[in-house]
């Protein structure tokens, strides 16, 4: 499918309050045009809630419900408990929360509705940092990552969160990235089709936070996919496949790029280059890197 | 119309079932938690027909019930404590974003130490929440009151979340008669809930986004608007009870015995009900005290008690403390009366922690204000303090 084959719907009306270059409203406008507008958003603290402009106007063409940090995946069981009893089973429900609302603060309302089996997905638009609230570290931010709270940049490696996920043995997860909107629209799809409980998870580099100019978005999401530092896969009934070029590297039918490639171009990773390369933690990085590929290869080649 | 012998929490469960909720949502707390069990015992039957959610947190539970109300649909949950307390963000959204949740909140000692009994401090803590909050004195007003705070919190020019709240184990785990209706008057009483807004695929709307200070306080200010309607509707729903069901527990204010009194005693709660028993031997032994029950905390019963206080003094029983200052229904009903009346308020501290409140306790305290020897402000009962 080519992008010019995607559906003409926009969702996201004219005048939203996104920074240029957002990838977060990328990857909503991809998320809309997969949903369709039988869909009911809601919506946890995260830059998204600034993106929707100020009331009484909305840009979202679609029925959004805000609520707090933490309770996004709670707000969404009782929205979707509520449809069910008006016989309107058919609407999606969707969480939409940054990586601070998912892996930090969100992560128990999310456990809970998962193990609920409660119908509806959750997607996480993940910029590795809290980003509304002026970039600081949260559990996705990778390690030697400069945040405002990480000055000398982050000490500890992110958490894998798809592992989180899986634990669960929802009927579908799956990791994707703005850079690749096909295999985005493809995964919120077929995440619409299955009843019960999905997560899939949105690469989405920030150029404000990741120290990178507005029209490179794209290329950081491209390259975080082709040096390893992203992968994308899909998981349906605890069967993993993987996507793309990652399938290309989990297989060893190609060689990811250094990681060193993706680094340079953020001024968060700044501090490993200048004033002189920081060759133990760049090492450490690339090291990380690999190790966490050989564990996809061991549990899922 | 039948005769249910039951704890007020599973009077609790038979009215919120009775309400026709579409979602409950609930975390189990002691000493909560009969009442979930209950409505747990009414989706087996059959009689509650509604989504349960089995919540993994408090907090939670009040998300659900927001994103189910935000829906269009009657939401209800019930909590304790430490529940209510993990829940207060909830509780300041719920109401902000005018959804008419219904609650009982079964007040609870916080801790530490570890504590399960009786103890107004959580809900008197949930004040500035904007919610609307009922303090309960028997099962029937239990039953009675939640039917009617349903119908108070859906109201148009209310649109706030209600909150009941009756003492763990005075009322939570003991057993009287309650009289309940036929399914039919309570659906005669409490019609399908039709809100303004909710979130519909045919129109949509964003609830909740950023707005500027004065879009803000016109919000802010919506609401104390709308706690002031709900004053003449609390009041108006309880007459319009009354004459279908017969039964009244008075409206923001219960009042007993209050013709020809001296001293008019005010309380909330269990000890509400404790002091009928203590006016009434106060009576016979020619004191003239009559009581003044406080039904609602939010909205305040300030013109109410203003106009009680026309010739009488007043004792406030407070079972509850804003450290730092003093009982909190003491404060407001002193700022009810700040430059209208002339009446002396003496406060007392009693029963927190669960601590027993009898009627001889309520008639010693006010026989020590008849005998001019209470304090403005004092503790009762507490020895080598």
């Amino acid at each position: 499918m080519a992008i010019k084959d995607l559906p003409e719907l926009e969702c996201i009306l004219p005048g939203s309050a996104a920074c240029p270059g957002c990838p977060a409203t990328m990857g909503l406008r991809i998320v809309y045009k997969a949903l369709g507008k039988n869909s009911i958003m809601v919506v946890p603290a995260c830059c998204t809630a600034v993106i929707e402009s100020l009331h009484p106007n909305t840009s979202f063409d679609i029925p959004t419900m805000n609520i707090a940090f933490e309770a996004a995946a709670a707000g969404a069981s009782g929205v979707e408990a509520a449809l069910r009893q008006l016989g309107k089973g058919d609407t999606t429900v969707v969480a939409w929360a940054g990586d601070g609302g998912t892996y930090d603060i969100g992560i128990q309302a999310l456990s809970g509705a998962l193990e609920r089996q409660t119908n509806f997905i959750f997607i996480c638009y993940n910029n590795q940092i809290y980003s509304n609230t002026g970039i600081q570290r949260s559990g996705a931010t990778p390690y030697a990552a400069w945040t405002t709270t990480t000055v000398g940049g982050k000490t500890e490696f992110r958490k894998e969160m798809g592992e989180i996920i899986r634990a669960h043995h929802i009927p579908y997860s799956a990791q994707a990235c703005i850079s690749y909107p096909n295999d985005l629209y493809k995964k919120i799809k077929k995440a619409k089709s299955i009843k019960g409980p999905k997560y899939v998870e949105i690469f989405c580099p920030c150029p404000p936070g990741w120290r990178f100019g507005m029209e490179k978005t794209v290329e950081m999401g491209t390259l975080a996919v082709e040096t390893g530092a992203w992968a994308l896969y899909e998981c349906e009934n605890d069967a993993i496949i993987f996507n793309g070029k990652s399938k290309l590297i989990l297989e060893k039918k190609i060689q990811p790029k250094p990681i060193e490639d993706w680094l340079k171009l953020q001024g968060r990773f700044r501090h490993l280059f200048k004033p002189k390369k920081d060759f133990k933690r760049l090492k450490e990085i690339q090291e990380h890197t690999d190790l966490v590929w050989e564990r996809y290869r061991k549990c899922y080649l | 119309m039948t005769v249910m012998i039951d704890t007020g929490n599973y009077i609790a469960a038979k009215a919120a079932t009775m309400a026709r909720p579409d979602v409950v949502a609930a975390y189990p707390i002691t000493p909560q938690t009969t009442l979930v069990e209950g409505i747990a015992k009414y989706l087996k039957s059959g009689e509650f027909k509604g989504e349960y959610i089995c919540v993994e947190s408090e907090h939670s539970a009040m998300s659900a019930c927001i994103g189910a109300s935000a829906t269009g649909v009657r939401a209800f949950t019930g909590t304790s404590s430490h529940g209510l307390l993990l829940m207060h963000e909830m509780l300041h959204w719920s109401a902000l974003a005018r959804l008419p949740i219904v609650m009982c909140n079964i007040n609870r000692v916080i801790g530490p130490g570890w504590n399960i009994w009786a103890d107004e401090n959580d809900s008197i803590s949930q004040r500035d929440t904007g919610w609307i909050q009922f303090y309960c004195s028997s099962n029937q007003e239990i039953f009675d009151t939640i039917i009617q705070a349903f119908k108070l919190g859906e109201n148009e020019r209310v649109s706030l979340p209600v909150m009941i709240s009756y003492n763990a184990f005075i009322l939570s785990h003991t057993s009287m008669p309650v009289y309940i209706p036929e399914q039919k008057e309570i659906d005669d009483f409490l019609p399908k809930y039709k809100p303004k807004w909710k979130l519909d695929v045919n129109n949509p709307i964003t609830f909740g986004n950023i707005v500027l200070p004065v879009e803000y306080e016109k919000i802010r200010k919506d609401m104390q608007y709308s706690q002031e309607n709900a004053k003449k509707l609390i009041t108006k729903i309880a007459k319009d009870w009354k004459k279908k069901f017969g039964r009244y527990h008075g409206d923001l204010i219960e009042k007993y015995k209050c013709d020809e009194a001296d001293y008019i005693l005010l309380s909330m709660g269990a000890i509400g009900a404790e002091s009928k028993v203590a006016i009434n031997n106060l009576r016979k032994n020619g004191f003239k005290v009559g009581l003044a029950r406080l039904r609602t905390f939010r909205p305040f019963p300030s013109e109410e008690i203003l106009k009680i206080s026309e010739q009488v003094d007043l004792i406030v029983i407070d079972r509850d403390i804003s450290v730092g200052f003093e009982g909190a229904v003491f404060s407001e009903v002193k700022a009810s009366l700040y430059g209208k009346s002339d009446a002396k308020v003496y406060g007392f501290i009693a029963g927190l922690g669960g601590k027993d409140v009898t009627y001889i306790d309520i008639e010693t305290i006010c026989k020590k204000v008849i005998d001019g020897k209470a304090k403005d402000c004092e503790w009762y009962g507490l020895e080598g303090v």
